[in-house]
């Protein structure tokens, strides 16, 4: 049986760098205009397990402001990833960990790629991954996409996730009182529809915040649970992978 | 009373602290997401000869506003320590 594994980001983090390594992919933009989405998928063998990939487009954020957020959101929520690598930029955390934090309200099988670690290191960056990866919850790994650094590390741990030997605890954004009383009231309700198949706490943080748009997805995913993936173009890799 | 005021009317290379955005759903959310959040330092890059747009240095990104949104975000000016 294959996994699935998403890859999200802020742009220009080197998600489609680390989709080409783990593919064996050459050629590949990032190309999900408008409505009709084209996505980018290849395959990955490990010692263990085959995985689909996707690359996401690179977002700020995952509130579907925009076509691009709309679809790294849905696919998150509605076609539910076996893992979702958060890649991040080394050398900007405190802007890109804001989109991380948005993917642990999501799921919680996410690892954290800090990508662009030779720039870091460069810059005479230091990253104390223990501690990241204690505070967030996660498996906190250092790569470089390009120099070909913390690969090896990386696909172990995505073995060792989907084998259930990684349990993961996402840290938690907590709002306001009044806003988590109402998360509280909220949260069984959404329960009761959806059972554990979507992220309930997320979900109510939806509504409250009237996202209409995903009003229209739930109903959408209600009709047919495949939805987004009948909406989305399928691009395959271009040679030996995929097919 | 808002402290500060919006931030379009600094001058290129002052230090600004965000104290309050003053704008609503989408746009508000947008902005926040690009890293107008109240506490954060942001600097004044570059304005336009026109005086609009607006470009400001956020967590190490250049990001140009238009005076519809940078009228509604407000900020302090940082003291700068002379040595
Ligand atoms: N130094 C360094 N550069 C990298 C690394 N990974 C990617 N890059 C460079 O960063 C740039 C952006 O890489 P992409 O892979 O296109 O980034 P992306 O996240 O797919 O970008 P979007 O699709 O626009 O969101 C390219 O010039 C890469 O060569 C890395 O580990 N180290
Ligand atoms: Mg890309």
């Amino acid at each position: 049986m294959s996994h699935t594994i998403a890859l999200a980001g802020n742009p220009n983090t080197g998600k489609s760098t680390l989709f080409n390594l783990l593919t064996g992919l050459k050629q590949h933009t990032g190309n999900w205009p408008g409505k009709t989405v084209v996505r980018a998928e290849g395959e990955l063998k490990t010692d263990n397990h085959i995985y689909q990939v996707i690359d996401l487009p690179g977002t700020y954020s995952l509130y579907s402001n925009s076509a691009d957020e709309e679809v790294a959101r849905d696919f998150i929520i509605f076609e539910k990833p076996d893992i979702t690598l958060v890649v991040v930029d080394a050398t900007s955390l405190d802007r890109n960990l804001n989109l991380a934090l948005q993917v642990f309200e999501m799921t919680s099988n996410a690892i954290l790629c800090i990508n662009l670690i030779d720039e870091a290191r460069r810059k005479g960056i230091h990253i104390d991954k223990e501690e990241l990866s204690r505070q967030l919850g996660i498996p906190v790994i250092l790569i470089s996409a390009r120099e070909k650094i913390g690969i090896i590390q990386l696909l172990k741990t995505i073995d060792q996730m989907i084998d259930g030997k990684i349990q993961t605890h996402p840290f938690q954004v907590q709002y306001a009182d009044e806003v988590e009383q109402k998360i509280h009231e909220l949260q069984p309700k959404i329960q009761a529809i959806f059972g554990d198949s979507l992220p309930s706490r997320w979900l109510s943080l939806r509504l409250l915040d009237g996202d209409k748009q995903l009003l229209e997805a739930l109903k959408a995913y209600i009709r047919d649970p495949n939805f987004v993936h009948s909406q989305q173009q399928l691009v395959k890799g271009d040679c030996c992978h995929g097919a | 009373m808002i402290e500060g005021k919006p931030i379009y009317q600094y001058q290129v290379g002052d230090q600004l602290q965000i104290t309050s955005i003053k704008l609503k759903n989408v746009m508000r959310r947008r902005l926040l997401d690009l890293g107008f959040v109240p506490g954060v330092t942001i600097e004044v890059v570059q304005k336009s000869p026109l005086g609009d747009p607006v470009a400001f240095k956020v967590f190490h990104t250049t990001i140009a506003l238009r005076k519809e949104e940078s009228s509604l975000i407000y900020a302090k000016k940082m003291n700068r320590e002379v040595i």
